[in-house]
C-alpha cells in the first residue's frame, strides 16, 4: 500500500517501503499550462534534498523540479521525452517524473498529506 | 488590480469574465492566457478566428497641414517612404535613435479619407509608448503635431477565418488587401481598420473608440469562429511567424540591418537617406554588419529561452532574443543574433541549455508560412 506527500513546490511523493515514485501535482501542472519539455535527471544519481535536479518547461517558461529528499534515482519516465503533454493528462498518474530510494525515512515528516496540501493549495 | 497600479484596458473587465488570467504587463493588466490555455489557444487562431486586447499600445495621430509635410516630418526620424504613401496604405517602420539604433518598431498609415488629409496614424508599441511619443513630439517641426489617442481601444481579429467573420458585420472589409486600412462601420460601430497584424495570419486591427469597444468585443466574440486569445498564445504565433518583439529581438544598440529588416527601409530612401543613422544604415547596406537576426531550430525538444547563448565548437557565437515552443511548428523555435558568417540556414550550432550543449540549425524564417491576404 503506497502513501502519498506533497511539498510545498507541488511536487507529489508517492512512497512504498523505501522507494518513492515523483512527480509535480494536478494543481501545479495547471498552472503551469501546456507542458512542451521535460528534463529528466539520470538513473543512478545521487541527490541531496533541495537540490534541482529536473525541469519542466510549459509555453510560458522553464521550471526548476527540486529533489523532495535525498536519496537516489533509480528510474526516470523516458515516455515524457516524447509525450510531455501527459504531466497535463495525468500528473499523478502517467505523468510521473522519476522513481528514487528514500535515504533519510525522517525527511518525510516534514511533508503533507492529500488533505494538509489541499488546505495548502487553496490558500 | 488597480490597487496594483496597474493601467486598465477598455476591455480588461470582458477579458477577466471571459476567464483571462491577468498578468502586469508593460504597465497593464493583461491576460495571459484563457481556460483553454496557449497551445489551444495557438492552434485555433492558426485555424479560425483569434481576438485579442492590444488596447495597450499606444496609438497617435501626427499632424500635419498637408500630405507631404507629416509624411517628411516623420521620414526625418524612420526610413519609411511615406511620402509616396497612398491613402488608406498601411508601412512598417521603425524608429530609431541617432544612431541608427532601434527604438522601437511601429505601423504608420495614411487615412483614405481626404478630410483627414495631412494625418498619419501611428500605432507603438505598449512597453514603448512614453519615450517614443516623447521622442517623435520633440523632433516634430513647427505646424506638425503629435495627438494621442488614449480614448481609443484596438483589438486584434486574427486567423484563416476572420474575413468570414468580419464579412457579415462589415461588407466593406473583404475587398481590402494585407496593409490597407479604411474607416467603416462593424455592426453599426464607427471604427477604423487594418488588415495587418502580429499573428502571421490574415486578419485586421479595428481602433474603436474606448466607450464601443466593448459592444464591438462582445459583438465579434458572439461568432463561434471567435474565441479570445491571450498574450501567451500572441508571442508563440509572432515568434512562428518570424516577427520581432521590439525591445528583445532588436533594441537601441541594434540597425535595422543587424535586426534583418532590411525590406523595412524602401529604395526611395535608401537613395536619399535623411533618416537617423542614415551613413551607417547605408554603409551596413553594402558592406554588412558584423552580426545578425535569424531564425534558429532546436533540433532537440528542450525550448532555448531569451538570453540563451549560441556557441560553436565551444566559442561564443551569438545569443538567442526570443525563444519557445511553437505549436503549430510541432517543436521548439527560436530567433537570435549570430556571427554573420554563421547566418545562412542549414548551419549548425549549440545552445547552451542549463549548462549543456543542445544542437541547433539556423532556419530561414518564417517557421510557419505567413497567410496573408493579398487579393
Amino acid at each position: 500500500m503506497s502513501k502519498l506527500y506533497f511539498t510545498k513546490d507541488h511536487e507529489w511523493l508517492s512512497v512504498e517501503g523505501s522507494n518513492a515514485t515523483v512527480g509535480v501535482s494536478t494543481y501545479a501542472a495547471g498552472q503551469l499550462g501546456d507542458v512542451v519539455f521535460v528534463e529528466l535527471p539520470q538513473i543512478g544519481k545521487t541527490v541531496k534534498k533541495g537540490e534541482d535536479i529536473a525541469v519542466v518547461e510549459s509555453v510560458k517558461s522553464a521550471s526548476e523540479i527540486y529533489a523532495p529528499i535525498s536519496g537516489e534515482i533509480t528510474a526516470a519516465n523516458e515516455a515524457l521525452e516524447d509525450a510531455p503533454e501527459t504531466v497535463n493528462e495525468d500528473a499523478q498518474g502517467a505523468g510521473w517524473f522519476f522513481k528514487m530510494t528514500i535515504a533519510d525515512a525522517s525527511e518525510l515528516s516534514g511533508l503533507m498529506d492529500e488533505a494538509a496540501y489541499g488546505e495548502f493549495t487553496r490558500e | 488590480m488597480q490597487q496594483d497600479g496597474l493601467q486598465r484596458t477598455p476591455l480588461a473587465s470582458l477579458m477577466e469574465e471571459l476567464g483571462g488570467k491577468m498578468v502586469p504587463f508593460a504597465g497593464y493588466a493583461m491576460p495571459v492566457q484563457f481556460p483553454d490555455g496557449i497551445l489551444k489557444e495557438h492552434k485555433w487562431t492558426r485555424a479560425n478566428c483569434g481576438l485579442f486586447d492590444v488596447s495597450h499600445m499606444g496609438q497617435a495621430f501626427v499632424v500635419g497641414p498637408d500630405h507631404e509635410t507629416t509624411a517628411r516630418a516623420l521620414e526625418a526620424l524612420m526610413p519609411g517612404d511615406f511620402v509616396n504613401l497612398k491613402p488608406g496604405q498601411q508601412r512598417y517602420t521603425l524608429l530609431l535613435t541617432d544612431e541608427g539604433g532601434i527604438m522601437d518598431d511601429l505601423m504608420v498609415t495614411r487615412s483614405i479619407h481626404p478630410h483627414f488629409e495631412g494625418w498619419l496614424m501611428i500605432v507603438v508599441n505598449a512597453a514603448f509608448k512614453k519615450e517614443d511619443f516623447a521622442q517623435i513630439e520633440s523632433q516634430l517641426p513647427d505646424g506638425v503635431r503629435l495627438e494621442t489617442a488614449a480614448d481609443r481601444a484596438l483589438i486584434a481579429v486574427q486567423g484563416p477565418k476572420t474575413a468570414e467573420v468580419l464579412q457579415p458585420l462589415c461588407d466593406d472589409s473583404c475587398d481590402m488587401v494585407f496593409m490597407q486600412s479604411k474607416a467603416t462601420r462593424i455592426g453599426g460601430i464607427e471604427c477604423h481598420i487594418s488588415r495587418s497584424g502580429y499573428t502571421g495570419e490574415d486578419g485586421f486591427e479595428i481602433s474603436v473608440k474606448a466607450g464601443v469597444a466593448e459592444d464591438l468585443a462582445r459583438l465579434l466574440l458572439k461568432n463561434k469562429l471567435v474565441k479570445p486569445i491571450g498574450l501567451g498564445a500572441r508571442d508563440s504565433l509572432r515568434l512562428e511567424a518570424g516577427l520581432c518583439l521590439s525591445g528583445h529581438d532588436f533594441d537601441e544598440h541594434r540597425s535595422p540591418v543587424e535586426a534583418s529588416l532590411n525590406w523595412a527601409i524602401p529604395k526611395a530612401r535608401r537613395q536619399s537617406g535623411g533618416f537617423p543613422g542614415a551613413k551607417r544604415i547605408l554603409g551596413e547596406l553594402t558592406e554588412g554588419t558584423a552580426q545578425k537576426r535569424v531564425g534558429i531550430k532546436p533540433l532537440g525538444r528542450a525550448p532555448a529561452r531569451e538570453g540563451t547563448h549560441i556557441h560553436l565548437d565551444g566559442a561564443h557565437v551569438g545569443t538567442i532574443t526570443s525563444g519557445g515552443f511553437g505549436p503549430t511548428f510541432g517543436g521548439p523555435v527560436a530567433m537570435g543574433y549570430v556571427r554573420t558568417d554563421l547566418a545562412q540556414p542549414g548551419t549548425k550550432l549549440d545552445l547552451m541549455v542549463r549548462g549543456k550543449a543542445h544542437p541547433a540549425e539556423v532556419y530561414k524564417l518564417p517557421f510557419v508560412p505567413q497567410n496573408y491576404y493579398r487579393g
